[in-house]
């Protein structure tokens, strides 16, 4: 078959006809494979545990980021009602990037659900076939000569072997898809400390003290013509006292 | 025949099948030739649906081999490649045990 299944059949065999070349003794050889394949339960259960903390993370920014977005429509409403419809333009052209970046969160949340349910097959199958290999394993040193044992041994560990270089990819790939993710976190965190973006998230933003602003403005506006009031009754009164 | 769908499991599969599959591997073999990646993708899609709707999936703990391995759809052409090449995509085994 020279198309790509055999070819996929052949790379993945070699992977695993290598190690079976490690040890002439066939025990040494099970024992052997029987640790690797420990060692990988091992890696993907922690590829499972990884995925799990990169979900969280983005779960955490998704949640900062639609508080966020409640947040910069109620002071654009709030910066019109105040007239000031430059403010309100601002809050939302921020609400408006605010979202786009969700869109992407969801993609990346979703994608990361995707490979942690591969995952978790893929260690469920890993798991049981470690277990079928245990059994064949101590019947193969049990009851075979060494001549017959390397037989055996061939056809368990090219059926485990296979599943061990499909898990193997699967570990790799959610590795190589965290990594990623966390790299482009880590930029946008550095952008956010560098004052290239502002952080939406923060508690006060530049949008929030110029609406702070405002409302203390509109404050005195209100206390000076209470003030004015209360004095228009009697200036001359003040003009006595002095 | 044992068909492995990579990322998903082993399944059993019958000659008419088989033939099918094969005709669908030789295009997915030219499509890459050709760099062509949404042809080679559609080719592996139709292969997984066929073998998920004819195949029977083998039990987890089976030890058996497969005859046949069909590669994910979502890799890139690089990666499809990568896969068949020496160094190959995929990972080498864990040779030591690692502490904890």
């Amino acid at each position: 078959m020279a198309g790509l299944m055999g070819r996929a059949t052949t790379v993945m065999k070699a992977k695993f006809s290598k190690l079976l070349d490690k040890s002439e003794d066939p025990n040494e050889t099970l024992d052997y494979s029987y640790e690797q394949q420990l060692v990988l339960l091992q890696n993907v259960k922690r590829g499972v545990a990884d995925v799990v903390t990169s979900k969280k993370r983005l779960q955490l920014q998704t949640s900062q980021f639609e508080q966020s977005l409640v947040k910069l429509e109620t002071q654009a409403r709030e910066a019109l009602s105040a007239g000031r419809e430059d403010l309100a333009r601002a809050a939302l052209e921020r609400k408006t990037a605010v979202q786009s970046q969700l869109r992407g969160l969801d993609e990346q949340v979703q994608g990361l659900e995707a490979q942690q349910q591969k995952l978790i097959t893929s260690e469920r199958q890993l798991s049981a076939k470690i277990e079928a290999f245990r059994s064949e394993k101590e019947v193969i040193k049990a009851q075979y000569s060494a001549a017959e044992a390397q037989v055996r041994i061939g056809e368990a560990a090219t059926g485990i072997g296979e599943q061990m270089a499909d898990t193997g990819l699967a570990i790799e790939r959610v590795r190589n898809k965290t990594e990623d993710m966390q790299a482009r976190a880590g930029a946008m965190d550095e952008l956010i400390a560098s004052g290239t973006l502002e952080d939406f998230t923060s508690d006060k933003t530049q949008l929030d003290r110029e609406l702070e602003q405002l409302s203390s403005q509109s404050q005195v506006d209100s206390e000076l013509a209470r003030l004015k009031g209360e004095l228009g009754a009697g200036p001359e009164r003040k003009e006595l006292e002095q | 025949m044992i068909v492995r769908l990579m990322g998903e499991g082993q399944f059993l599969v019958d000659d008419a099948c088989l033939v099918r599959l094969d005709k669908l591997d030789d295009s997915a073999m030219e499509a890459l030739d050709r760099d062509d990646e949404g042809e080679l993708d559609a080719c592996l899609d139709e292969m997984w649906s066929l073998v998920r709707e004819r195949g029977t999936q083998l039990a987890d703990a089976d030890l058996s081999p497969s005859d046949l391995i069909i590669p994910p759809s979502d890799l890139t052409l690089e990666e499809t490649r990568a896969l068949f090449s020496e160094q190959g995509l995929i990972p080498d085994l864990p040779t030591e045990t690692e502490p904890g």
